[in-house]
Parts: structure tokens; sequence; C-alpha cells
């Protein structure tokens, strides 16, 4: 049998693997060197951590940021609860078409979302601000968090929430009681999920901020036009490693909802 | 009606029916915009510049997708098939840098490749190059970036369909005397078509609209439409122009979906046999 080689496979599979790392990790590093990019290693350095930390503007882009992905999470994910309880548990005509429609924003591209969205403000003359960026993070985090619970409550076993209405539990002690404790894992994952999608959202904001609303994303991306800074190496670094810590836990809380 | 549903009205349909309003406006002076109908926008689709980017960026996000696809196919069939108690961790690194920031991942890639990033410092250290090669701003650093940013999109539904993949029949095929080509061509390959498609839509889908990786990663010589679009926003102010593109790009994308819909995506080719 002439079978590709597993080692072969395997070698091929780490050339890909480095391929989706290596950036993110060159970054990381020269982050800790005094020059910008010097071939030899001249030393390991916090500086430009320091200066993060220092920096007004930059802290001012975080607030924002906080700003709109906190009330962000919290909204799209009890919208998306609602959402998710009312396709699973009610048949009702057009069901499939809204949940349809409801992913339309997936597949769109989010220059037109943006772009569309800034037409809409510009229309109703809303100025735009922080307020027009979090109402775009919300339509936009929805499907997310709708996808993610339904995803979790077809694994519910329904029988029971059967037994708890035969042993007397009316449809809102069932919901309450049982229902959602068995979904609360999944809740959990969407929110944890919700966070880096807004925080880390560049093309839609960009269309939809205005003067004074800059986030952390906006931030770097006009640092990065003015230049290629040691600086935006370590803002690079601490953007993603800070979302991701709360990846970890959403997975964990979505594997856990499966088990 | 639930809260999603108007959100949904509010924010993606009543937005998207203003786009369609703009594109059948016409621009005054200074990027104003004069409200009466007209066709113009619809007139300048045909402009040669327009269908030059609008071509490249086809060009740029199909190869993408036949890129992904070989890099995407490797890591899903070893994954499936020889990943072992580690198939979830390789799965997971697999997805996790989609959910970090997009900006800083594409930043990256600039750091690696302009004339003072690390490629050029080091081959410049090395004297095997005396000027820095022109690595950034190109239509090939344009793909690397799109390769990069949407790879994760092509490997999940590979790996779900391979993951699916009756081991049984493959053996069956051995039995029968397929030797190892045969086997992936004849079985492997057809029985993972539902993956394939999925896999090729959701990387085309976002590769053609790209705006970020164009404007960070290419040039004047790598204008794709979804930067093209952007401009007709941000600096020129020409609205009704942009949104009748805006619109052609959608119209493209959606159509896509529909003829892979027809073509039997979202069901798994393997289940419907059974």
């Amino acid at each position: 049998m002439n079978r590709i080689s597993p080692r072969l496979l395997s070698i091929g599979c780490g050339v890909v693997y480095l391929f989706m790392y290596a950036p993110l990790l060159v970054l990381m590093v020269f982050s800790f060197t005094p020059t910008e990019y010097g071939v030899a290693w001249e030393g390991f350095t916090l500086k430009w951590y320091k200066a993060v930390f220092n920096n007004k503007n930059i802290q001012d882009a975080l607030k924002v940021s906080l700003i709109i992905a906190i009330p962000t999470v919290l909204i799209s994910t009890a919208i998306g609860t609602i959402t998710a309880f009312t396709l699973y548990r009610y048949k009702f005509l057009g069901r499939a078409l809204y949940q349809g429609a409801l992913y339309i924003p997936l597949v769109m591209p989010d220059l037109v979302i943006g772009i569309s969205l800034l037409l809409f403000y510009t229309s109703i003359k809303f100025e735009l601000g922080i307020l027009t960026i979090l109402l775009a993070h919300i339509s936009f985090s929805i499907p997310l968090t709708t996808l993610v619970i339904i995803a979790r409550m077809q694994r519910i076993d329904r029988t029971l929430e059967d037994a708890a209405m035969d042993l007397g539990a009316d449809e809102w002690t069932t919901m309450w009681k049982v229902t959602l404790p068995l979904l609360k894992p999944g809740i959990l994952a969407a929110a944890l999920l919700t966070f880096p999608w807004s925080f880390n959202d560049f093309v839609i904001t960009f269309f939809v901020s205005g003067v004074g609303s800059s986030t952390l994303p906006l931030r770097v991306y006009s640092m990065i036009r003015l230049g290629v800074s040691p600086m935006v190496n370590a803002l690079g670094t601490l953007i993603v490693v800070v979302p991701l810590i709360f990846v970890i836990i959403g997975t964990y809380f979505d594997r856990r909802s499966v088990s | 009606m639930s809260p999603s549903a108007f959100w949904l009205l509010v924010f993606t349909m009543i937005p998207m029916g203003i786009v369609v309003y703009y594109s059948f406006m016409t621009r005054g002076p200074w990027g104003t915009i004069i409200f009466e109908f007209s066709l113009d926008s619809y007139r300048q689709v045909f402009d040669p510049l327009f269908l030059k980017i609008m071509g490249r960026s086809f060009k740029l996000a199909a190869l993408t997708v036949v890129i992904c696809l070989a890099a995407g196919y490797l890591i899903a069939y070893w994954i499936a098939f020889y990943g072992g108690r580690r198939k979830n961790l390789l799965l997971f690194l697999v997805i996790l840098p989609f959910w970090t920031s997009y900006l800083v991942r594409i930043y990256a890639w600039m750091t690696l490749l302009s004339d003072h990033g690390l490629i050029n410092t080091f081959l410049t250290e090395w004297g095997l190059i005396d000027e820095p090669l022109p690595l950034l701003h190109n239509q090939y650093s344009v793909l690397v970036g799109l390769v990069y940013t949407y790879l994760p999109f092509m490997i999940l539904p590979l790996y779900a369909s391979l993951d699916r993949l009756d081991r049984s029949v493959l053996e069956a095929a051995a039995d029968l005397g397929a030797t190892a080509r045969e086997r992936f061509f004849k079985v492997t390959v057809p029985l993972t078509k539902g993956g394939i498609l999925s896999g090729s839509v959701l990387v085309f889908a976002p590769s053609i609209g790209e705006f970020l990786v164009p404007e960070l990663l290419g040039g004047a010589k790598a204008m794709m439409v979804g930067k093209f679009i952007a401009l007709k926003f941000i600096g020129l102010r020409h609205w009704p122009l942009g949104s009748a593109y805006s619109l052609l790009l959608l119209t493209m994308i959606l159509a896509l979906i529909y003829l892979y819909m027809r073509a039997g995506g979202g069901k798994d080719a393997y289940q419907e046999q059974q």
C-alpha cells in the first residue's frame, strides 16, 4: 500500500500551525526588545509596556472599548437567550425564515454592515459616538449568542422538563427551575465569547464611530498608520492575550455544558 | 415582536433599505447628494477601473480558497485520522486565533514583511540581500493576509465531514484493491464534498469583500473591491456610487450562497447517500 506517510503529514501540519502562530509569537517576542528590530537579542525590557500603561490615549480608548463591550455582552446574551427560547420552544409561522434572517449579519461582509449603519445613522441624524457603536455591536452579537445558546438547547434532555411538568410544575417554574439552570453553562459561554467578539471588532466600528469615541482597535489602527512603533507590539500583545483568557474560560464552560 | 426581530429590522433591514435608496441618488458638488431618482450609479458599475478591481478581488478570493483548501485539508485530515486523544486540543488551536484581534494579527504580518521587518532585517544582516525586498504592499502580501485570516473557516467544516467519514468504507475500498491515491480521490474526497463546499463558501465570501487586509497589506497595486468601496465613503464621499457597489458585492455573495444551497450545501453529502 502506497499510503502517505503520517510522518510527512505531521511535518506539513507543523508548517501550517507555524504559519498560524508565528506572526503573533514574533510580535510578542519583539514587544520585549529595546530597539525595534535587531537580529541580535539586545536584552529584555518592559519599557514599551510602561509606555502603553502611561499613555492617556490608550487608557481612554480602553475605557471606551469596555463601556461598549460590557453592555454588549449583557444585552446581546439576554436577547440571544430569549430568541433561542422562542425558536426552540414555539413552532410558529415563518420560524425557519426568522432563523435564516437572524443569521444574515453573519454572511454579510463587515464592510457592508458598517456602511449600511453609517448611512442609517446619518439619515436619521443620529450623532456618531459611543451609543452608535454600542447599538451596532449588539446587533452583530445577537446572531452569535443565539447560535451558541441554541446549540446547547438542542442537547438538553427534554424528558427532564416533561418530568417537572408531570410533577406539577407550571411552564414558568419549569423554565426557571429546570431549563435555565441546565442552560446556564451555554449562556455563560455565549457571554464570554461575545466579549472578544465586541472588544476586537474593527471594520464595523470604524464606520460608525465619531470624534472622541475611538475604541482600542481604532486607536491601534491610527498608531499603525502613523508608523510601526514597538509600543504597538506591546499593546498588540496585550490585546491578543487578555481577551483570550475569556475565550479559554468560555470554551471550558461550552465543553462542560455538552457533557 | 421579540427583541431580536426588532433589532434585526432596525439595525439590519432598514439600513440595507437605505443603502438601496442611496444607490438610486446622484452626487452633487462637494460630496453632497441630490435626492432625485437616477440610475447613474448603476451605469458606472461598468466603469473599467471598477471591473478591473472586481476581477482582481475575485481572483484573489479564489486563490485564497484554493490555498486554504490545500492547507486546510491537510490539517483537518491529520486531526481527524491521527489526532488521537489530542484532537480537541489541536482543533482548539485552530479556532483560537479567530477569537484574537483580527487587526493585530494583520498588523503582525506588517511587522514581518515591511522593509524594516523581521524577514528583510535577517536577510540583510546575513548579507543575502543589499536592498530590502518589496514584500509588503503587493498582491502576494494580500493573499498571505487573506489565507491567514480565513484558514480556520476552511478547517472546521472540513474536519466535521472528515471526522464523520465512515472508516469501513475506506477499508472496503482497500480490500477491493484500491491504492491509497485512489482511495483518497475516489472515496475520501467525494464523501467530504459537503465540507469542501461549506469551507469554500465560508472563505470566499468574506475574502472577496475584505477591507482591512488590502488596506494594511496591499497598496495601490493590490486594491480590492472592499477598500475601493470604503474609499467612496471616507475619502471621496460618493455615497450613491459606494452604495451601488456595496449592493453589487452583497448580491454576488448571496448568489453564491444560493448556488451553494442548491448544490446540496448545508447537508452532508455522505448522509444524503445513506
